[in-house]
């Protein structure tokens, strides 16, 4: 039997000794996944019957679907400062992910085929993760004209949305969500209404009133929603749900979907972990749009994730550098970084607190994300890419930015401890991560 | 920190006596009372004031008027200060300007405390002169300042203490030496 | 009671104890301004430096007022409002300070927590002079000595603080103090102005004045400033006035021992009337006097050193 080695990856090999994460089952038994030119050749539990191949001892790791990302920022272009296409789908590999969805608000922003083609270039460039840009709703995302969805979708846009602003025209909304309609793609809503958001940098409710900081109600969100739902459902068109934050953002989305409108939405990592009291020390690490809500939004924000009303964990990974982030609260930008730690919030917080099992959270993370944008990937198939994450689900360990790779540092969970760690990444059975302090 | 008494160098009836000679010392040297006001430096100096008006009201049969001055906010080292709130008061109810303060004092030490005391007053008006009365000088002076009444000199090492106990903060009058086991001696 | 603490950021951090302390030494510092000479030394040969990050007057001369009482050194450093955007953050104008050795920076800054980020990177003491609609302590301080001077113990005494809420770092520092003597805090002002969950620091929200003013043993009368709300919370001066300005007439349904605030500047005839801004129920310039007293005994406090020190007693 050949060695193997983590420097010469051959053609074709045999991961060994892991537990298969296939769709809605953990195989509780060892199995194995050989891999041939980059594609799953066969997969199974037990031993692999074939012999004289390179084998990788895979220790009794979880092996899953690589990861898929539904909404990441990588700044690149325009502030490079932050994070680049490379250095994000560096922090996505090392956050087993195999593919992310790039939100298109760079400077300029990603409204025109070139700059789709651009981003798609620079992903091809890193090939450390599939990177699937969307392109704007609106040129410059100003709000007042829709972009040419044909022209970006031939050269690889997946969506359309003019994420980190709310598309304010009821009438233009209206208008994308027939369009990508005919096209077959989501709009992905980023719903706030701006009006009720005002000067507000962080949630609008006891924690806002003692620290002295104005507030965004959860109004400014459900709002929002449930006038994008109302226009999903008069155009039957795809409306895809970012980062939602609020009880009453779950309640329309759960209504909508037993009511047969074609939604989707996704959650974050910190949303479905962290309430606003986490702003107490005004450290703007803790400084996002969707602002961190109070415990009965992340309880409603969990139950969505659990009874599938929320479709999938997407991070919002919001890069920037630490010179920002040293700005007082109300002047600092909005966001936080979140490649680098989703897994492990989501052992940490969903289920080792027994909120789902792990199937379901891998399911979160792989074939719901990639069902909602018609990605490829997300589950581990005979013939499909070898798109896959080892992981352990039992690995603690304490969140170090300096150890990120990422080019910033602004993660919410500076020093917490978390359960779960991403040991080996592979892309097209290519290995683009590897944990130095992991197994095996 | 704690004060280990050695022995009692001075008894009430003792300490009665010395405030009454320096009484009669101070009526003296002023040819009387006119002018003449009483100042006690916080904390025991004050009681000590008022038991020098008394002697004084024996003699002369006048009651002088009596202040205190609380030197907290003089003190020349504010970082070796400990901040208690419990300032004692600063009452200086009638007008110094050209009188002769008699300043009192319990030890006489490094000199600091007067100097601050000094200082304060001087915030308050202009007088004559000031003349210092302490019960007991220690030496160890850091500043030049010399005591114009003393009821004891009591030759003392840096480490030693001296404690005057008044009746009306400790329920008796005595004057006690001691030390210290610990770091500081007396400031 | 010793006051042993790096900064002042505000009253919520402060134990009742330790804020009857700074009363008690501000009453005694109040009393050095009877004399002919109204400063003390205590403080020569320190550097306290005066950040005023949003234009203030009042605050900033009561402070350098008392810090020249103590015969602190001072520098004033009045930051051009351009350069505390973006450009150069709070982190470097704090390095700059410590580079400087002072010994205490006293800072008004607009956002809130902006003192709290400096005591955090500075080893000198910082006093928050007002952050955003934070805290403002010393105001808080000062209010609650004018209370105190008038009403004693504040356990169980009724104050009620009216007006906008929401953008007062006046009514927090306030809420934070009173609560923790004991007072009873009544919050009265436009509903727009009051901001979500504030009862849950432990006070009654009243939108009904007559009620609020009935009731109580002080009214603590807050600045309007209609034109800096960006939300139009409120339609007009004249429709506040009406609603809510302390007219001589709410003042005639006032305990006949109650008396009136305002931390100044005032706004004549929008949240007070005239009448009563000169009238014989308010207490305004105590609080001014006050005030100065307040930021020298807090100052002084921050100054001391060792604690222990002064355990051997009164020697010498």
């Amino acid at each position: 039997m050949a060695a193997w080695s983590w420097d010469r990856i051959s053609a074709e090999y045999i991961v060994t000794n892991v537990k298969l994460c296939r769709g809605a089952k953990l195989s509780r038994r060892k199995g194995f996944l050989h891999v041939r030119r980059g594609v799953i050749e066969a997969l199974g539990s037990g031993a692999p019957t074939v012999e004289g191949l390179p084998r990788l001892d895979g220790q009794g790791l979880v092996c899953a679907p690589g990861f898929i990302d539904l909404h990441v920022h990588f700044r690149e272009p325009g502030q490079e400062e932050k994070e680049t296409v490379a250095t994000g789908s560096r922090a996505a590999a090392a956050g087993g992910f195999t593919g992310v969805v790039t939100m298109p608000n760079t400077v300029p922003a990603v409204d025109n085929p070139g700059l789709v083609r651009y981003i798609i270039d620079r992903g091809k460039e890193a090939n450390l993760c599939r990177v699937y840009p969307t392109g704007a709703i609106s040129p410059g995302r100003a709000g007042e004209a829709l972009t040419e969805f044909g022209s970006m979708i031939e050269v690889g846009a997946v969506g359309f949305t003019d994420d980190g602003s709310p598309v304010t025209s009821g009438a233009l909304m209206s208008n994308a969500l027939k369009m990508t309609r005919m096209h077959n793609v989501p709009i992905i809503s980023h719903a706030e209404d701006l009006s009720l958001t005002g000067p507000g940098v962080m949630h609008g409710g006891y924690w806002s009133s003692r620290l002295g900081l104005p507030g965004i109600p959860r109004a400014s969100e459900d709002a929002a929603v449930f006038r994008d739902v109302e226009l999903a459902r008069a155009t039957g068109g795809h409306l895809h749900v970012a980062h939602v934050s609020t009880r009453g953002a779950v309640q329309i989305i759960r209504r909508a979907k037993e009511e047969g409108v074609h939604v989707t939405a996704e959650a974050t990592p910190h949303h479905f972990s962290q309430d606003h009291a986490c702003c107490r020390d005004y450290s703007p690490l803790f400084k996002m749009s969707p602002p961190l809500r109070e415990p009965d939004d992340v309880a409603a924000v969990v139950e969505g994730l659990v009874d599938g009303t929320i479709d999938c964990i997407a991070t919002d990974h919001a890069p920037h550098t630490a010179t920002e982030k040293e700005y007082q609260f109300d002047q600092a930008p909005f966001g936080v970084t979140g490649l680098e730690t989703a897994l492990a919030v989501g052992i940490t917080h969903l289920v080792r607190d027994g909120r789902m099992d792990l199937e379901h959270l891998v399911r979160c993370m792989t074939e719901k994300p990639a069902a909602i944008m018609n990605l490829p990937g997300g589950r581990l198939e005979e013939g499909s890419d070898a798109d896959f994450v080892l992981f352990d689900p039992d690995h603690e360990w304490v969140v170090d930015p300096d150890r990120f790779h990422s080019r910033s540092r602004n993660s919410s969970y500076c020093g917490e401890s978390l359960t779960g760690k991403v040991v080996a990444t592979f892309l097209r059975g290519r290995l683009t991560h590897r944990d130095e302090t992991g197994s095996p | 920190m704690s004060f280990q008494a050695k022995a009692v160098i001075m008894n009430g009836k003792e300490m009665a006596r010395a405030i009454k000679r320096m009484a009669h010392e101070v009526v003296e040297a002023h040819k009387g009372t006119d002018d003449l006001v009483l100042i006690g430096i916080q904390r025991r100096g004050v009681p000590l004031a008022k038991m020098m008006r008394a002697a004084i009201k024996q003699v002369e049969e006048i009651e002088l008027p009596l202040g205190s001055v609380d030197i907290t906010f003089y003190r020349d080292d504010l970082s070796t200060l400990g901040p208690n709130p419990k300032v004692a008061k600063t009452e200086i109810p009638f007008d110094v300007n050209d009188k002769t303060v008699i300043l009192v004092d319990d030890v006489l030490f490094t000199g600091r405390t007067v100097r601050a005391a000094m200082e304060e007053i001087m915030d308050w008006g202009r007088p004559r002169a000031i003349r210092l009365v302490v019960l007991i000088d220690r030496g160890h002076r850091e500043l030049p300042i010399r005591p114009d009444y003393v009821g004891k000199n009591v030759p003392t090492s840096q480490r030693e203490i001296i404690e005057v106990r008044v009746t009306d903060l400790d329920n008796k009058e005595e004057v006690v030496i001691g030390e210290v086991n610990g770091d500081d001696p007396q400031s | 009671m010793i006051l042993n603490r790096k900064d002042v950021l505000g009253l919520e951090d402060l134990e009742a104890e330790e804020i009857l302390s700074i009363l008690d030494m501000s009453e005694r510092f109040r009393a050095v301004f009877d004399r002919p000479v109204r400063g003390v030394p205590i403080m020569r040969g320190r550097t306290v430096v005066n950040l005023f990050h949003e234009p203030s007057t009042r605050t900033r001369i009561s402070f350098e007022l008392a810090e020249k009482r103590l015969s602190a050194d001072i520098i004033n450093f009045q930051a051009a409002s351009s350069s505390l955007r973006k450009g150069e953050t709070l982190r470097d104008t704090a390095e700059n300070l410590q580079a400087m050795r002072i010994d205490m920076l006293v800072v008004r800054h607009a956002s809130a927590g902006a003192a709290h980020y400096l005591a955090r990177v500075l080893k000198c003491s910082v006093i928050n002079a007002g952050d955003g609609a934070h805290e403002h302590p010393t105001q808080g301080l000062l209010d609650i000595m004018t209370m105190r001077q008038r009403l004693g113990d504040l356990r169980g005494k009724k104050v009620t603080i009216i007006g906008d809420i929401a953008h007062s770092r006046v009514a927090r520092s306030n809420i934070w103090g009173l609560t923790k003597l004991g007072a009873e805090v009544t919050l009265c002002g436009p509903p727009t102005m009051v901001p979500g969950g504030i009862d849950r620091l432990g006070v009654t929200v009243e939108y009904d004045l007559r009620r609020a003013v009935a009731q109580a043993d002080v009214l603590n009368v807050l600045r309007i400033q209609l034109e800096r709300h960006e939300s139009k919370s409120f339609p007009s001066n004249r429709e506040y006035h009406k609603l809510f300005g302390i007219t001589e007439d709410v003042v005639r349904g006032l305990k006949p021992e109650a008396f009136v605030m305002h931390p100044g500047p005032m706004n004549r005839d929008v949240e007070i009337a005239s009448e009563v801004a000169d009238g014989p129920r308010q207490v305004i310039l105590d609080q001014v006097a006050n005030g100065v007293a307040v930021r020298m005994a807090l100052i002084y406090l921050l100054s001391g050193g060792d604690p222990g020190a002064l355990a051997g007693g009164d020697a010498e």
